[in-house]
Parts: structure tokens; C-alpha cells; sequence
């Protein structure tokens, strides 16, 4: 054992010493992240592009091809003014099969959930209204609990096929409805916010889903035509 | 206040065994139990929490003179948080699928006590040579913890290490070992066989002390 030390006796820092010493330490810190934020930011990006395509090709089963269209002014467009960055604009996929024949839209949208933004991506029929697939993108919900919504495959399969609007039910007290879908014991919150998510993001984009495919079967008659 | 004197080796090997932060300090479990369901993760996790351990000991250290007594936790805090940060962004950027698997737990390297302890403890009061050292040992023994664990639980729940199969034939796999259970339950398997090794080293040395005969009774 050491000797007994003897008591230092503080003095009283200045509160602008303490000031100081934090602000300058917060200000190294942001400097430090903006600094690897912008190095590290294209190769996110870039891996955020192609988990998006392979999304893309899980929720509507694998398409021939599909093309990116771009909701601008409350209309889907196909081209964008000059002058507009892709990037700001939300995005929505129409995927087709080797004979051109429409397979689906592929929707993504964020909102809040249990924990932070829910990201997700669903194939969706708009001719026949059904759900094609479902795939979370991006969730910080509880590990073992919210984050059932990615991991337990049963619940997210039970999204395949299904009518919208989707109506969460108890495990084992639905009615066998064709728009049902079981809620996750344990996860009710985060479920019951993916299927609100999903019903939201159709109630916005059916009016522009209906007039894109209009205007799209107009002019393909008049191709035909000419 | 002068600090308990001690070699630069002890530094170094304190904390991959004498003092492992998870085995024998109980510090840092929160990561150790939940994300060593899979050895990649438990290497990745080690590793990230490595990289902010030896970073935060080495500004820590560096700066110890100049914070005021009054906000160092904060100072340290948010040091670690910057490492944090730091490692977050990386490791989206180069592992994203091990980066979505590791979730909220990067970012929650932020208040891993071992390595708030170990600026406390040590970094604030040594130089930066030994503060170096300690973290490396700390750091190590942090990985070895990880790595122990996440062995385990993914050949015992998967029958793989690293995705690869190890258990040949029709292994069926105990998947409660993939989840959070198996994490309580490799944990209190390991520390059973730690503790049970080293109360047996004790109980040799101590027969070694004593007179002949006394262990087997045999006192005239």
C-alpha cells in the first residue's frame, strides 16, 4: 500500500475555461465527422443503390427490367426537367417481364416507428390491388423484439399476395380476410406501423399510379394506332 | 496522485487475461451477449470497439492536462463518441451487411463502460505510451472475449464458422444458441469453466504452502 497522499485542494475553474474546453472539443469532433462523412458517403451511397436494385428485384419477384419514375408535382414522370437532381426526388420502380407486360410498382417509404425511421420497400399489383412482396430497407427497431419485422420470414411472406388496404390482425383471430395480415406478438407496435406504411403509401401515390397508367395506355393506343 | 506502479507488460497483458473487461471485469457485456450470434459479427464488433478504445485512450492521455476536472466525463464522452461515429460510418461504407446486422449496437459503443473505465481509470493518469499499451491489452482481450463467444454459439447454433460448415453429417443445428438465450447461456458456460480452472490453480498453489500431510488430513 501506497502512503496516504495528501488532499489537493481544487481551485474554481472558470465557467468560460469549462466553456471553452467543451465547445473546442465539440467543434474537433464535428469537423473530424464532416471529414469522414464525405469519404465514406460515396461508397454508402453506392451500397445503399444496390441493395435498393436487389429490393427491388425481391418485392416484385424478380423483373425482366424496370424503369424509374420520379414523382414530380404530385405526378409520376419518367424525365425530369433539366436542371433537377434525381437524388432529391422520391422514386418509385415499374418493373416489367421479358414480354413488357407490367409485373408491378415497387414503393418505398420512411416513417417514424418504434425506434426511429421504418424504410421500407413494397412490390404492389395496381391492377388487381395485391401486395406483391415486402422488404424492410433501413429499421432501428428493438434487436429480438421490433426487428421481427425483417427477421421472422413468416410474417414477412405473409405480405405476399395480400389485398390493400392491409388490415393488421391478433395472431390466430383473423377471419381469413384476403386483406388481412397477422400482427407479430411482441412486435404489435413496429407491425402494426410497417402495414400502416404501406396503406399510407398507397392511399398517396393510387391517384398518381392511376393517372400515370392512364396517360400510359393513351399514348400506347395511339403508338398502335399510328 | 502517483498511479499504482506497474511494468509495460503488465499494462499490455492485464487486460487480455488477469483483467479481461468481459471474462473476469463483467464490463461490456451489453455487445458480448447480443452480438456474438455469428463469429463475423463478434470479430467486427471487437474490432470497431478496438479502434475506439485505442483512439479515446490515446486523445484522452494526450489531453489530460488541459480538461478542466469538472467536464472530463463529458470531454471523454464525447471523444468516444467521435471514435463511435467514426467506426459507424466505415464500417457501413465497407461491411454493410455486417453493419445492418450490428444495428444500434455500433452506435451504442458509445456507452460501453470498459472503455469509459479505462479513460477513468487509466488514460487520465499515465502517459500516453502506457495508456497505448493498456488499451491494446484491454482491447485484445475485449476481441478474445468476443470471438469466445461468438464461436460457440454459431458452431453449436449453425454447425458454421464464418459461413463455413465445421460439423459434418446431419448436424441439427440448437438455433437457441443464435438467439439471445444462447448468448446468457455460453456466457455462464464460460465463466463456470473459467472460475472452476482457476479456483483449481488456487487450490493447488495453496496445497504447495502447506506443511506435508496437511492437505490429506494426516496433522500429527
Amino acid at each position: 500500500m501506497t502512503a496516504p497522499q495528501q488532499l489537493e485542494v481544487r481551485k474554481d475553474v472558470p465557467a468560460w475555461q469549462l466553456l471553452v474546453t467543451l465547445g473546442l472539443a465539440g467543434a474537433l469532433a464535428g469537423l473530424v465527422l464532416v471529414f469522414v462523412y464525405q469519404v465514406t458517403l460515396p461508397r454508402i451511397e453506392y451500397n445503399k443503390a444496390v441493395r435498393l436494385a436487389a429490393a427491388v428485384q425481391e418485392v416484385l419477384k424478380a423483373p425482366y427490367r424496370y424503369d424509374t419514375l420520379y414523382v414530380l408535382d404530385d405526378q409520376l414522370a419518367t424525365q425530369l426537367p433539366e436542371g433537377t437532381d434525381p437524388k432529391t426526388l422520391e422514386a418509385i420502380y415499374l418493373g416489367y417481364t421479358e414480354d413488357d407486360v407490367r409485373i408491378g410498382f415497387a414503393i418505398t417509404r420512411a416513417e417514424a416507428g418504434f425506434a426511429d425511421l421504418i424504410n421500407v420497400i413494397f412490390g404492389y399489383d395496381h391492377a388487381t390491388g395485391n401486395v406483391l412482396g415486402m422488404k424492410v430497407l433501413e429499421s432501428k427497431e428493438t434487436p429480438g423484439l421490433g426487428d421481427k419485422i425483417e427477421k421472422d420470414m413468416d410474417f414477412v411472406t405473409s405480405f405476399d399476395g395480400v389485398l390493400a388496404p392491409i388490415q393488421g390482425v391478433k395472431a390466430g383471430r383473423g377471419s381469413g380476410d384476403s386483406h388481412e395480415v397477422d400482427l407479430i406478438t411482441g412486435a404489435t407496435i413496429s407491425s402494426r406501423t410497417l402495414i400502416r406504411i404501406i396503406n399510407n403509401a398507397l392511399e398517396r401515390l393510387e391517384p398518381m399510379l392511376d393517372s400515370y397508367l392512364a396517360t400510359a395506355s393513351a399514348s400506347a393506343t395511339v403508338e398502335a394506332v399510328q | 496522485m502517483s498511479p499504482r506502479q506497474t511494468t509495460p507488460q503488465h499494462d499490455f497483458f492485464r487486460g487480455i487475461w488477469q483483467e479481461n473487461p468481459v471474462l473476469i471485469q463483467m464490463l461490456g457485456l451489453c455487445p458480448a451477449l447480443a452480438v456474438t450470434n455469428t463469429t463475423r459479427n463478434a470479430l467486427v464488433m471487437g474490432i470497431a470497439t478496438f479502434f475506439v478504445l485505442v483512439g479515446s485512450s490515446f486523445l484522452v492521455s494526450l489531453v489530460k492536462k488541459v480538461v478542466p476536472n469538472e467536464v472530463r466525463i463529458s470531454t471523454y464522452i464525447l471523444i468516444i463518441a467521435t471514435f463511435v461515429t467514426v467506426a459507424d460510418m466505415t464500417l457501413e461504407a465497407l461491411v454493410p451487411d455486417t453493419h445492418k446486422d450490428l444495428g444500434a449496437f455500433i452506435a451504442l459503443i458509445v456507452v460501453n463502460c470498459m472503455i469509459l473505465s479505462r479513460q477513468e481509470a487509466f488514460a487520465s493518469k499515465n502517459t500516453i505510451g502506457r495508456s497505448l499499451l493498456d488499451a491494446f491489452g484491454t482491447g485484445i482481450g475485449f476481441i478474445i472475449a468476443m470471438l469466445m463467444m461468438g464461436v460457440v454459439r454459431e458452431v453449436l447454433g449453425a454447425g458454421t464458422i464464418f459461413d463455413v460448415k465445421v460439423i459434418p453429417g446431419n448436424f441439427e443445428p440448437w438455433v437457441i444458441f443464435v438467439l439471445p438465450p444462447g448468448g446468457f447461456l455460453t456466457l455462464g458456460f464460460w465463466l463456470l469453466l473459467l472460475n472452476w480452472f482457476q479456483e483449481k490453480r488456487a487450490e493447488r498453489a495453496k496445497v504447495r504452502e502447506w506443511p506435508e500431510g496437511v492437505a490429506e488430513g494426516r496433522v500429527a
